[in-house]
């Protein structure tokens, strides 16, 4: 039967097929779905762990019990889990294990581009790149083969276009109940102890295994030749391969599935079967290096682009428009002709009959000025008042990585660094113990808190510095979509658990200055951090209120209302920055400036403006309730 | 408003493969409109009439209160997942800035089916940028083609009781310009809704379809 299933829906339907009884990851968007999906299936047992690292560790122990198994991270969390990752390709395991990373071209949601290709290059283990749902469910399935059949971890290298396409899959059932493939747990110190000796042996194993796959990946099933004419070969992979299909229809294909390492005698074969070979691959030119290495000419030799990528380019997603304009501009394809061309786009200003509508600019490149429509704190979201009462504080604030990231954005702007999960804190500790006058803050999510925050905070209160950290905590994972976490008191198989209180562990951390306030109070937070920053030492605000968006939180909703005669058009209201407030055509009769009007379905009732307001213009949730049931 | 009574199966104009007849839509609105919910029911119902189907869309950060766009493509066999600028054979707009923002991917000539709602971003609640007034967009519509058809899905699913529906309703006005059999869609729509809200969406579906049909009442 096929069903419409995204990239990620198939790996899930994919390991499942294959027997996979245990799976771990971090929610990382674009990864995410992998285990949502899988945690609904029978017979596995799927986990969120609080890291990438944590959660492959977890996946290699279930692989040398003999279970397959299954880590899933996206791009940045092979960096976390970096470490396990490079000795579990030393050791191999008894079961197999099949590690997906999903890269994200083009950082829809990410904070750096980096081709997760070279960690298996890096490692000296197979790479796997889908083209479309379909193969990232084969291939998934054929990675739990190939790393049981070479001993190795295997790295399904998936990205966002592959991870959030949906496309037709045949889906089928467990191909067999998989029983463990041993008895017992190893007892194999000679390759599952890491200790110098043994590492020293191990290396050159799996050198030879690398060998070994070069020889399997030429008659790998995946890697496909598919012969139309000779005067183009293109070799690709992943979604590039559709986008070589759409904007090359009469070349020849080499597609491989296996993109590490590579099939060197059917590259060279088909090298030999055209006239003009090339590359055509996202991000890192990958396979384009190697066959260059392999010494086999591609076209042209000249290289356009900086590095070693000589048509398409090294940064951002491919499209179809892309892929072609690059092909133009090599000369590999004709100029469009002007009657074909097809420029007639909406944005461009050149083009354009009509004289411009009053209100309207152009900007530099000739397209419309349209209001921007960036990412925004949702209505109510809890983070609004500590950014708030922070931008007004003046202080450097160290961001992380979450929701809240957008508390750099205007007018809140109140974050000023932001690299990696966790890295807030060690950042703020960095600055403080280098002697920066100013004394600095640090904000963490709860989730992020319990992903690589924890350390950094214990290095806080071990080497004592003057951070002050605020630990946003609104009980779940909310930017990847309200995963749980240890905070959440449940299981990603939905099993209640143990809830981790977040203020007793920053006490057992060695922190004594500690308080939860709730989020929306951001008078009590105000006087809290003001306090803080005449004194010295270490100091952490837990502020605490569920994310908005929780569906026991859109029950309280509350739409709050601005009385007209009272509001003078201060402004102090719309710098929280919330979608709901919004500018009325009213003017203020002294002042003329336009009055503040909130919009009743954005609006949840969270009250931060009405604490801001200075003139008591707009409504408390009792009022508004008050008004409602005693008319 | 327009009328039409037959399947455009467009040739993709500027692709070399022509021979492979598509239909690209191209749905747009914002976090919170229900653009995806749409865009996998457009997507489940390309693949009951037996095309091949893909849909693409991006999660994550881009969905708290930012634009959305999730493209469909229909095809006897569809490659790339994203359709290229100029293309689209149709724009649904849940919300008319956003139809602005899209409209380089809709090709000359093609389909706009946009809501009149705006819904303004925080650049101009809380900044200096100036939402276009209605007769911009609507110039700036008309440059690329003369098929717009304005459908106030927000105020009929208000009207229906939830704001929530407005996405069906732009999805009934589709499927009458498809001049697909409602049946087809409503089934599609009935697996991806909850039972309790299968009326008002059913109601909201034959709405925006009388729209394109009989014309405004």
């Amino acid at each position: 039967m096929k069903r419409l299933l995204s990239g990620n829906e198939a790996v899930a339907h994919g390991a499942w097929e294959a027997g996979v009884r245990v799976a771990a990851g971090y929610p990382g968007t674009p990864s995410t779905e992998i285990l949502e999906t899988l945690a609904r299936f029978p017979h596995v047992y799927a986990e969120w762990s609080p890291n990438e690292k944590v959660a492959l560790d977890v996946a290699i122990g279930a692989a040398y019990a003999g279970r397959r198994a299954l880590a899933t991270m996206k791009h940045v969390g092979v960096n976390v889990a970096a470490d396990a990752f490079m000795y579990v390709a030393m050791t191999g395991m008894e079961a197999g294990l099949v590690i997906v990373s999903a890269d994200d071209p083009s950082m829809h949601s990410s904070q750096n581009e980096q081709d997760n290709r070279q960690y298996a290059k890096f490692a000296r283990i197979p790479c796997l790149e889908p083209a479309d749902s379909q193969d990232a469910k084969d291939l998934t399935i054929a990675a739990f083969d190939l790393s049981e059949q070479f001993d190795t971890p295997v790295l399904l290298r998936m990205t966002t276009r592959i991870c959030h396409t949906s496309t037709p899959v045949e889906v089928g059932a467990r191909r067999q109940e998989y029983p463990p493939l041993i008895d017992k747990y190893p007892r194999n110190p000679a390759k599952y102890v890491m200790v110098p000796a043994n590492a020293r042996k191990r290396h050159p194993i799996i050198e030879h295994r690398l060998e070994e796959l070069a020889a399997y990946a030429e008659t790998f099933p995946f890697n496909r030749v598919e012969m139309r004419g000779r005067a183009l070969g293109v070799i690709t992979a992943g979604v590039a391969y559709q986008y070589a299909r759409e904007v090359f229809p009469d070349a020849s294909i080499l597609k491989l599935g296996m993109t590490y390492p590579l099939p060197q005698k059917r590259i060279r074969d088909f090298a030999g079967r055209v006239d003009r070979l090339i590359v055509l691959e996202e991000l890192d030119p990958f396979i384009e290096d190697q066959v260059r290495l392999m010494g086999v000419k591609l076209w042209p030799e000249r290289v356009l682009y900086p590095h070693t990528k000589s048509i398409f380019p090294i940064t951002g997603e491919l499209n179809p428009a892309i892929v072609r304009e690059s092909a133009v501009a090599a000369g590999l394809l004709p100029e469009p002709q002007a009657g074909e061309k097809q420029v007639v786009r909406g944005e461009d200003q050149a083009e354009s009959p009509q004289p411009l509508p009053a209100g309207l600019k152009i900007r530099g490149n000739g397209h419309l000025d349209l209001p921007a429509r960036p990412p925004v704190l949702c209505p109510g979201c809890p983070h609004r008042g500590v950014f708030y009462i922070l931008h007004k504080l003046k202080v450097p604030v160290n961001g992380d990585i979450g929701c809240y990231t957008l508390g750099v954005v205007p007018p809140l702007s109140a974050i000023h660094t932001t690299g990696c999960m966790g890295a807030s804190i060690g950042v703020a500790h960095g600055a403080a113990v280098a002697g920066d006058k100013e004394r600095h803050v640090a904000v963490i999510g709860d989730s992020t808190f319990f992903h690589t925050g924890i350390p950094a905070l214990l290095n806080v209160a071990y080497n004592r510095s003057n951070v002050i950290t605020i630990i946003l905590d609104n009980r779940t994972t909310a930017m990847t979509g309200h995963q749980a976490n240890p905070g959440t008191g449940r299981t990603l198989q939905g099993k209640e658990t143990r809830e981790i209180e977040i203020e007793s562990l920053v006490r057992a951390l060695g922190i004594d200055e500690v308080v939860t306030i709730d989020a929306y109070e951001v008078e009590t937070i105000e006087k809290t951090l003001k306090r803080w920053l005449k004194q010295d030492g270490p100091a952490v605000l837990v502020a605490k209120h569920a994310c908005a968006l929780l569906p026991e939180e859109r029950k309280k909703y509350v739409s709050l209302q601005v009385d007209p005669n009272v509001c003078n058009g201060c402004t102090i209201c719309f710098r929280i920055g919330c979608p709901a407030i919004l500018k009325s055509d009213k003017l203020d009769p002294k002042y003329h400036r336009p009055l503040a009007e909130i919009d009743p379905l954005l609006c949840t009732g969270c009250e931060i403006c009405a604490r801001v307001c200075p003139r008591d213009a707009i409504s408390f949730r009792d009022q508004v309730l008050h008004l409602h049931y005693d008319p | 408003m327009e009328f039409h009574q037959t399947v455009p199966m467009n040739d993709t104009a500027s692709s070399p493969s022509k021979s492979l007849p598509s239909l690209n839509i191209l749905l747009t609105g914002v976090g919170g409109q229900g653009t995806i919910l749409a865009s996998n029911i457009v997507a489940e119902v390309g693949v009951a009439l037996g095309y091949d189907v893909k849909k693409a869309e991006v999660h994550g950060m881009s969905q708290r209160g930012g634009s959305v766009v999730s493209q469909v493509r229909w095809g006897r066999q569809v490659f790339s997942p994203i359709i290229p600028p100029g293309e689209a054979d149709y724009l649904i707009a849940f919300e008319k800035l956003e139809a602005l923002r899209a409209l380089s991917y809709l090709r000359p000539g093609g389909q706009i089916i946009v809501d009149p709602h705006a819904i303004p971003p925080v650049t101009v609640t809380s900044g200096d940028a100036h939402y276009p007034e209605d007769e911009t967009i609507q110039v700036q519509l008309a440059r690329i083609t003369p098929h717009v058809h304005w459908i106030p899905g927000v105020a009929i699913a208000e009207e229906l009781g939830n704001a929530k529906a407005a996405n069906v309703v732009l999805l009934g006005a589709f499927s009458a310009l498809l001049n697909h059999d409602p049946d087809l869609w409503l089934g599609v729509i009935r697996q991806r809704v909850p039972e309790k809200y299968r009326e008002l969406n059913e109601q909201a579906f034959a709405r925006g379809r009388d729209l394109i049909l009989t014309g405004p009442r």
